[in-house]
């Protein structure tokens, strides 16, 4: 299969609105980040001898392994384990690249230092969203290549309100105390001595999507839905936390307060945290990423992801919400009345087809897998439908078991496409029989003046579709379907 | 080893009797230990609308002008406008915006409780000093930017009194969520 990129002039929308410098700044900016890496895919493509092909990003690395070789060839480098101090894609280690590597010996065996990186040939990565600063920003995760329903832990999306902190987990600690008999303090030792538990999960921001409520903006699924990750999360019950500590009659609410800049924190219903809230330590069978929590996280599987409070020090139990800036002023979606929605925690059924998805370009017709990533924060995903047709039929995707309660799930669907222009979207139903709306039915119920572009911002889980024009190429076709 | 493998598999099993024979709500491993009154109060920094974690101090609109034109207005505006540039937003203004096309959410237009702009500030502004500020500087600040917004007068204080009573115009802006809010059920 070759590779290879569209080449497009990477025109955007107009922003024609009577938006403030401060939305026009933004959107500007959103355009320009996605621009950035779409052109460097395209610059990388040039070097390379194949012009058409699937994907965007030109695997990765065709050129460096051009490159790569005729180094090797011109120098006389003893064994190829050598590294070369060309520049590798984050993660990776550039190796020179043998003309046969059956005739040299490969590298040295854990001259990693004992901890893998990813092939020099694979570039996939997240990539920021432009806000004016970089600590309280957001990336999002590549889906246009995923496999499967796990996220590499290094490729989960952030979402960060003060910047990483750095945290030592010896010296770190959880203070559990309000309206309950016995106030605890655990160190990362104590957490670690409960009964623990591993799940899959997946984690979406609320404002996953914020810029299509209007009109098809940005380009790929990773800048239209690159704020959902699912990762194995293992930690203790909160539940557990809560029998210790002795909740006091009348307490309704939970506070959770993170040890970073921001102190952030949001209240959290106490049922919630007695249902299937956990306290996580570890993903994807190794310790937390710092990036989402290290070392403790608030985990509230099918919530907004702004709830999952990361870097966990303080749990305060209350009788009442604590209305925190990220409960009032942020993640409140306001609606037709002016009026705006307050602890919409839920993140409804969603789906999106990851291949083929924006900026790609199918090289001819004939057979392709469709396939995508739908989830329901209410439960299990019962049934994808796939239309290639623009809606006029919809066919059942075959599901990749097993199917896990509030996790992505991998679906798929062969199709052959005739070259002509075709429209595709899927849409998800999950195990309470909610079906995914469209963009325009969400709009209809919540209206558009929540913000002067975004609408009511949080919460977009519509259907999406994408466009194939008679070249191959793959184009967001939000509210089409 | 044999020896060994025997003891673990009766250990396993006494575990499961011992667990299996308490009420698994009065089951209590006690692990961690009791944090004392201080060590609660050194983190414990959250006010909640009712004024509840509201620490003494007071402030007044004239002392926390200084505080702004120090510590916020190179983010926030000299006027409270907000700057773009600096990612740092409007504090005042669209007040009766909310879910018109020209929306814009302020301390004054939107925020529904003034225990939010001190517990925000005291726990993550300035920006680049966060947790700086001392309790009369947060209450003085909290003061200038409600004046500002025309929800105090000039000559108010703010201490853990009055900033509870403190009347947002947005009070009444929020509503539980009623979702889900498309039917399509099947």
């Amino acid at each position: 299969m070759t590779v290879g990129t569209k080449h497009t002039h990477l025109t955007y929308p107009d922003i024609d609105e009577a938006v403030d410098d401060d939305v026009r700044q933004h959107m500007e900016g959103m355009m320009e980040a996605e621009k950035g890496v779409l052109q460097a895919r395209e610059q990388e493509m040039e070097e390379c001898e194949c012009k058409e092909g699937m994907f965007p990003n030109p695997t990765p690395g065709r050129r460096a392994f051009l490159l790569g070789a005729a180094a090797v060839a011109a120098s006389t480098l003893p064994r190829g384990a050598s590294a070369s101090s060309g520049k590798a894609p984050a993660g990776a280690i550039e190796f020179d690249v043998p003309d046969d590597p059956t005739k040299v010996q490969g590298r040295l065996t854990n001259d990693d230092g004992g901890y893998g990186t990813r092939s020099q040939f694979e570039s996939e990565a997240r990539w920021r969203f432009p806000t004016k600063t970089k600590e309280t920003s957001w990336t999002m995760t590549p889906l246009a290549e995923s496999e499967g329903i796990i996220t590499p832990s290094g490729l989960h999306f952030e979402r960060h309100h003060g910047g990483i902190p750095t945290i030592d987990p010896k010296k770190h600690s959880l203070i559990v105390h309000g309206m309950c008999d016995n106030p605890k303090k655990y160190s990362m030792d104590d957490i670690r001595k409960f009964p623990s538990v591993s799940r899959q999960y997946f984690i979406e921001c609320s404002g996953n999507g914020l810029t299509e409520f209007k009109a098809p903006f940005l380009k790929t699924v990773q800048g239209t839905h690159g704020l959902t990750s699912t990762s194995e999360w293992t930690g203790v019950m909160l539940s557990t936390i809560l029998n210790e500590v002795g909740v006091q009659d009348g307490a309704a609410w939970i506070l959770a307060e993170g040890a970073d800049a921001a102190v952030m924190t949001r209240s959290v219903p106490l049922d919630k945290a007695w249902d299937d809230a956990m306290l996580i330590y570890a993903q994807n069978g190794e310790a937390m990423r710092p990036e989402q929590g290290y070392p403790l996280r608030v985990f509230l599987p099918g919530w907004e992801g702004n709830t999952h409070i990361k870097w966990l020090r303080r749990l305060e139990i209350s009788d009442k919400p604590f209305m925190t800036r990220e409960e009032t002023s942020k993640y409140t979606d306001v609606v037709k009345d002016g009026k705006a929605r307050q602890f919409s925690f839920t993140m409804e059924a969603k789906s999106v087809i990851t291949f083929p998805s924006g900026e790609m370009k199918l090289p001819k017709p004939g057979f392709y897998e469709i396939t995508g990533l739908a989830w329901s924060g209410r439960g299990k995903v019962r049934q994808v439908e796939v239309t290639t047709d623009g809606g006029k039929t919809w066919l059942i995707a075959s599901l990749e078991g097993p199917i896990q309660s509030l996790c992505h799930t991998r679906f798929r669907i062969p199709w052959m496409w005739d070259g002509n222009p075709a429209l595709i979207a899927s849409r998800c139903i999950d195990e309470t029989g909610y079906v995914q709306p469209t963009i325009a039915e969400i709009n209809d119920v919540r209206g558009l003046n929540g913000h002067p572009k975004f609408a009511s911002i949080y919460h977009l889980n519509g259907i999406m579709a994408w466009t194939i024009g008679a070249d191959g190429t793959v184009t967001n076709a939000a509210h089409k379907v | 080893m044999l020896i060994h493998w025997s003891k673990t598999v009766i250990l396993a099993g006494s575990l499961v009797a011992f667990i299996a024979a308490a009420p698994a709500s009065a089951q209590k491993f006690n692990f961690g230990t009791t944090p004392s009154a201080e060590e609660i109060a050194k983190i414990d920094i959250d006010a909640m609308p009712d004024g509840r974690g509201l620490p003494p101090g007071s402030g007044t609109p004239a002392m926390g002008k200084n505080i702004y034109a120090n510590s916020c207005a190179a983010c926030h505006g000299v006027n409270l406008e907000g700057v773009s540039a600096a990612g740092g937003a409007a504090l005042v203004g669209g007040r009766g915006s909310i879910g018109t096309p020209k929306t814009k959410k302020t301390v004054e237009s939107y925020w529904p409780y003034a225990s939010t702009l001190f517990d925000y500030v005291r726990r993550a502004m300035p920006f680049d000093k966060p947790g700086s500020l001392s309790n009369d500087e947060i209450y003085a600040v909290s003061a200038y930017i409600l004046n500002k917004g025309k929800i105090i007068g000039d000559k108010d204080v703010m201490n853990a009194k009055t900033l509870p009573k403190v009347d947002m115009p947005n009070k009444d802006g929020f509503i539980p969520d009623p979702r889900p809010d498309v039917f399509n059920y099947r």
